[in-house]
């Protein structure tokens, strides 16, 4: 009877559930730094499906064979809210070239924008940026002396994590530096979908280890096998 | 030695045992192969780690530095995401950030994101770096590659951060960076005053005694 609840409650989909997700011109979230931490075949999957006129929120496009790197080269990102596109060469062409948008944040900002969309906040003062181009345009603030600018909650409608284990109720484990974005898009996506490498029965994830907790996560997804 | 070693060699005794470091990619990685035997510094990995060390042996899934290389993990490190990693650098619990530069200027700021309409790679972590590690010394070749001065009175290229060098160290010279003026801390064996100057964009102050050794050195030569 419980093995039973325990299946009907599983968060496992089959890889094809991520069509019933998009859309064109949606905000979707990555995971990944350098494409460790990105979801491979979800990736995959929106190329395959090819969603148009998309933004892209994520700390780096990666490289052009790997990690977010072909839905750069697809032509389906029409925007980047990234702090690195230097290992890409693509994306710099493209937005030299007028084809993509590229908006650069600082990566402890773009950090921090993330986890305010996710956890209610209305923005966060940073001294990050302040005396530079990030300034411009922006409310500054001075406390006890020093100067902070307001930078604002980000959103996305989807989130693509990447964990190395799950149990069926979709807490994730994430393995080494593949964690970096992963936990914060957990919170600030309408939907979030993780890839991960192995799932496990509910229960089998020591509780202290969860890194994310399972009720953030839609649909989990199983990468496939190495 | 080649200037990149030479001013990673030099930047290395920069470091104090115990010390929290970021290390920059390209030049400033090099420090870690140049620290003194007897000291212990901490590395801190952006991407989300302490504990960044050499890659001994095969590659673990997930084990990458900032640049996206396998690399290892010291005993005792400790793993967490981005917002920690960056509560880290903001928050002023890294003590060095070593990193490279386009341009530093003498009133301690340094430009080293973007040259506009040729290369804009972004900023990654750096102007998180710069903003909130307590010292940051800018590990640089002292021209570029057609010779023009890199240290400069004001920066031309967009800036990191504005005012929060404390050190750059190049091949040819140390200088600090203080209340709007270079000083120079240090002149590299062989280089004379006349030469640094000419190679520089900025006036600068001598330090003593160490310049006064230099000089009196320079005048030996002469």
């Amino acid at each position: 009877m419980q093995a039973t609840d325990t299946k009907r409650r599983s968060k496992l989909a089959c890889p094809d559930e991520l069509n019933h997700h998009l859309r064109d011109g949606m905000r979707i979230m990555f995971g990944g730094f350098m494409g460790v931490g990105t979801p491979e075949r979800l990736v995959a999957a929106i190329l395959r499906h090819g969603a148009r006129r998309l933004t892209l929120i994520g700390n780096d496009t990666a490289f052009p064979h790997s990690g977010v790197g072909p839905l750069i080269a697809s032509g389906q990102v029409e925007r980047v809210i990234t702090s690195h596109i230097g290992t890409n060469p693509v994306t710099g062409r493209k937005m030299l070239a007028g084809q993509i948008a590229v908006e650069l944040v600082p990566q402890g900002t773009l950090a921090e924008r993330i986890r305010c969309g996710g956890a209610g906040l209305g923005g966060v003062l940073t001294p990050t940026g302040v005396g530079t181009m990030v300034a411009e345009g922006k409310m500054r603030q001075l406390i006890d002396g020093r100067e902070y600018l307001l930078e604002l909650p980000l959103r996305a409608e989807l989130a693509i994590l990447h964990a190395k284990r799950a149990d069926q109720a979709g807490n994730l484990v994430y393995e080494r530096a593949a964690r970096n974005f992963n936990p914060l898009m957990a919170l600030a996506a309408d939907k979030v979908i993780a890839e991960v490498e192995e799932i496990v029965d509910t229960g089998e994830i020591d509780p202290d280890q969860v890194m994310t907790p399972g009720i953030l996560v839609d649909h989990l997804i199983l990468a496939e096998s190495h | 030695m080649d200037a990149k070693t030479r001013i990673a060699r030099r930047v290395a005794q920069e470091l104090h045992d115990g010390d929290v470091v970021n290390l920059g990619i390209g030049l400033p990685t090099l420090v870690a192969h140049h620290l003194p035997s007897n000291i212990e510094v901490c590395l801190q990995s952006e991407n989300g780690f302490i504990g960044l060390a050499p890659l001994t042996g095969e590659p673990e899934p997930g084990l990458v530095n900032a640049g996206g290389q396998p690399c290892g993990l010291a005993p005792g490190g400790a793993m967490f995401d981005s917002a920690m990693s960056f509560a880290l650098i903001r928050g002023g619990h890294v003590d060095v950030t070593v990193l490279g530069g386009l341009q530093v200027d003498q009133h301690g700021n340094l430009a080293n994101w973007m040259v506009p309409d040729k290369m804009i790679p972004g900023m990654g972590g750096a102007m998180d770096l710069v903003t909130g590690a307590k010292r940051v010394i800018v590990a640089m070749e002292h021209c570029t590659k057609d010779g023009a001065p890199r240290l400069l009175e004001r920066c031309t290229l967009p800036l990191t951060a504005a005012a929060r060098v404390s050190l750059v160290v190049t091949e040819l010279a140390v200088f600090s960076c203080d209340r709007g003026r270079f000083t120079l801390e240090e002149l590299a064996p062989g280089v004379d005053l006349a030469t640094l100057a000419a190679r520089t964009g900025a006036g600068f102050d001598l330090a003593l005694p160490a310049a006064a050794h230099h000089r009196n050195s320079l005048r030996s030569m002469c």
